[in-house]
């Protein structure tokens, strides 16, 4: 029984403190038997904080530990190498989680999550004052990562993890990689389109042996947990065989090319956001990878007519599974585009209202004059903001590329065509960092920018076949301001992708804004709760390039020191028999899912023994044992019952 | 009519799994009462009746499994496995003449917090009417 035990209770800045009376619950834990030291602490997450306990553990000789704070999915490897580097093993450690489960959950109720968090506390000392100085575990691990898409994270993703030695699959549910980066045209500030770079990174990537693509690909299903993951890999088929199609064989591409254009279907163009139409057989640009079209399979009628032209096309594929052991998993699923309801400043109902990544497209598409459904467009009015900062809609955040990205249009339209002149309605300019340069380049090239807020925003109308766009500029106290324009460019944000699939089967949480969750925003950006998946870019909120890159090395970082060494550490959660009561009845074994459980001989009498190099610590074998022979490390019936006295008492 | 009281609700929840929902509804500020105690275990079948009987000996008026359901990493036995808990612990329940609705499982998986803070609510409203714990 430990009988010098530390506890240190804290503000989280005001995470805690606005909601929990964090010195009466100072006051109330250092009545508590055992209890050496009690403090409260502003972070005690910080270094100087970390100091201090690290210095109290040696001075006074604790021999327990508990930090009461955030969940122990954040810190619990913190505080445990805190207790390490003082000396006490880091088992003698207990987080007791008086955030994420007690000031947030009962934020409405101050007085009740005060009290909660005195009985979480003493819940902890409970468990504390039992604990027994542990040795953890280690299992093999896979050196391979899975990543879940390959857009320019993806990819860089991949890059990164294959030169650090791990073994990489990535696959993409598309026929095609480079995902949104390759829909876009050129690219503030190297000015390099989207194509040139997917196709740049994408050539680095065929250079790596130890990375395998897979296009048209979904998982299908997973099993296992962190270090070996069993995925199944479900993917679609292409409808050309892909081993077919050769490089630089001009009458290859002649056959195909007259496949194309026999086929009948049109469906509107997904890769120009619906402004343009293409045929069932595709491929997106020149230079996209791989190099074979694709057959979109939903689209096609099979009426066989491209067959006639072209030996490469396969109309009876099917759709394949294959099964991958893997040790982690990275998602780079990337983002949707925010599609405006019909009417959302006359969307769908106004011929020349169009989105941000629609106009993106219709530039590169336009190479003299900007022409959009037979109109050269001499005006544009952008209206800012639009799916990202409702006031009254879901997307509450801000979208953070959109500024830039609308303004760097703005730029490449008055350099690519002549006399366009430019309406910049917004809700104010965020152009943070470099990018703020942007902003003064389409200032001084005449831009016109009228603020409006979420009160007295644009209004979108047509008089007499005339598109017009209102608002009352703030900025001139709110004088009244009309713009007759050929096009209006809803500059739209980032939503989620609609593809749910993928996070449900790995169980990833999703935050309030429906992207995937991080564990923490600013100390594990790219880990989540689902040990062995990581986050990257766009997937996780709306990022740029440049910061969905720099995630993604960060992901590919996190995952390759997880799996490099070929082991993990796990917690030395162990069942253990008590073979003085043990009498051999076989339902531990039944109950195993691992064999670790084997019949011995202790005297003569037949006795459960664990083998513990395959004993994963579920505690399966606990509750089926007719004589409760079997206890598990840190679950043990004391352990148990005594926090279950502590917290009601 | 019927007496309120703050029903205390002990919750078994698993590291890998229903803490994570557990968190997620704190993180997303969606509020229960805040006399349920939360003690995390590896797995839901790991549970030992003896546990959940010692809670309502010391005066929980109600105890949740939530459990891993098919999300379970440890192995498929996992609900059939807590199922079977929960049906011996209703017969000790019942032998000390203990409401067995006292006890209630319910698959909860990582991203659950809605659904976890609804079966508190709706369990918090059960345990309160005195007349259900007494």
């Amino acid at each position: 029984m430990k009988k010098k035990i530390g506890v240190y209770v804290c503000h989280c800045g005001n995470n805690i403190a606005d909601y929990v009376d964090v010195e009466k619950v100072k006051e109330e834990i250092a009545k508590e038997d055992g209890v050496l030291i009690t403090k409260t602490t502003m972070f005690a997450c910080a270094d100087s904080t970390q100091k201090e306990v690290v210095d109290d553990i040696k001075e006074h000789e604790l021999d327990g530990l508990v930090i009461a704070s955030c969940s122990p999915k954040l810190h619990l490897f913190t505080f445990r190498n805190v207790a390490e580097r003082a000396g006490l093993n880091p088992y003698n450690y207990v987080q007791a989680n008086i955030r994420e489960q007690v000031s947030w959950a009962h934020s409405n109720d101050p007085k009740g999550a005060t009290e909660k968090a005195i009985h979480i506390i003493k819940g902890a000392l409970a468990k504390v004052k039992l604990s027994e100085a542990l040795t953890p575990p280690k299992i093999t691990a896979t050196n391979v990562v899975l990543i879940v898409g390959a857009g320019i994270a993806g990819i860089r993703a991949a890059i990164e993890l294959a030169d650090m030695g791990t073994y990489v699959y990535i696959i993409e549910n598309q026929h095609f990689v480079g995902g949104r980066t390759s829909q876009w045209n050129s690219l503030f500030e190297t000015n390099e389109s989207g194509e040139e770079v997917i196709t740049r990174l994408f050539t680095e990537l065929k250079k790596r042996e130890n990375i395998t693509l897979f296009t048209g690909t979904s998982i299908n299903s997973t099993s296992g947990s962190v270090g070996n993951f069993e995925v199944k890999l479900k993917i679609s088929p292409r409808l050309i065989k892909m081993d077919c199609v050769k490089t630089d064989d001009a009458e290859f591409d002649k056959k195909l090319q007259q496949a194309i254009d026999i086929c009948p279907v049109e469906v509107p163009d997904d890769f120009n956001f619906n402004i343009t139409k293409r045929k069932a057989i595709y491929k997106n640009f020149k230079s996209e990878f791989p190099k074979c079209p694709a057959i979109d399979d939903e689209a096609c009628t099979k009426c066989g007519d491209c067959e006639q032209f072209c030996e490469a096309i396969d109309l009876h594929q099917k759709e394949e599974f294959i099964d991958i052991k893997v040790g982690a998993v990275l998602l780079a699923t990337g983002f949707d585009p925010y599609e405006p309801p019909k009417g959302e400043y006359g969307y769908g109902e106004i011929d020349n209202v169009i989105t941000l990544p629609q106009f993106k497209r219709l530039i590169e598409l336009d190479e003299n004059e900007l022409i959009y459904k037979d109109k050269k467009i001499k005006s544009v009015a952008y209206i800012y903001c639009v799916g990202s900062r409702q006031v009254d809609g879901e997307n509450k955040y801000c979208s953070r590329y959109c500024c830039t990205s609308a303004i760097h249009s703005s730029i490449q339209i008055q350099n690519k065509y002549e006399g366009i002149t430019s309406y910049h309605f917004n809700r104010g300019i965020r152009t943070y960092g470099k990018q703020e340069l942007l902003y003064k380049e389409s200032s001084e090239k005449g831009d016109i920018y009228l603020q409006v807020d979420e009160e007295n925003r644009a209004s979108v109308l047509v008089e007499n076949g005339k598109t017009i766009v209102k608002a009352n500029d703030i900025l001139t106290a709110g004088k009244e301001f009309e713009a007759e324009v050929d096009l209006v460019v809803l500059v739209t944000g980032m939503t989620p992708r609609a593809e749910k699939r993928t996070g449900e089967i790995l169980k990833v949480p999703i935050g309030r804004d429906k992207f995937f969750n991080e564990i923490h925003l600013k100390l594990k950006p790219v880990e989540t709760v689902i040990d062995g998946v990581f986050i990257s870019g766009a997937c996780q909120a709306p990022f740029n390039i440049t910061e969905a890159v720099k995630l993604a090395l960060s992901a590919a970082s996190k995952a390759n020191t997880l799996l490099n060494k070929g082991e993990i550490e796990l917690e030395p959660t162990l069942a253990k028999i008590n073979k003085g009561t043990c009498d051999w009845c076989d339902e531990c074994t039944k109950a195993c899912p691992y064999d670790a459980i084997l019949k011995t001989d202790l005297d003569g009498k037949a006795v459960a023994e664990v083998i513990e190099a395959k004993c994963k610590g579920c505690g399966m074998c606990l509750p089926v044992c007719p004589v409760d022979a079997i206890e598990l490390i840190g679950y043990s019936n004391a352990e148990m019952e005594s926090i279950i006295d502590a917290m009601i008492a | 009519m019927d007496t309120e009281k703050k029903a205390k609700i002990l919750v078994f929840s698993t590291d890998k799994i229903s803490d994570p929902a557990i968190d997620l509804a704190g993180l997303m500020k969606i509020h229960y009462s805040p006399t349920v105690y939360t003690i995390t275990v590896p797995c839901s079948s790991s549970i030992k009746s003896r546990w959940i009987m010692h809670a309502f000996e010391k005066g929980y008026d109600g105890v949740f499994i939530a459990a891993d359901g098919t999300d379970c990493p440890y192995g498929e036995s996992c609900s059939e496995l807590t199922g079977i808990i929960v049906g011996n612990t209703h017969e000790l329940m019942k032998a000390k003449k203990i409401d067995p609705a006292r006890l209630k499982m319910a698959a909860v998986c990582s991203v659950c917090a809605e659904s976890f803070v609804k079966h508190m609510d709706s369990f918090t409203k059960y345990l309160s009417k005195t007349e259900n714990t007494n």
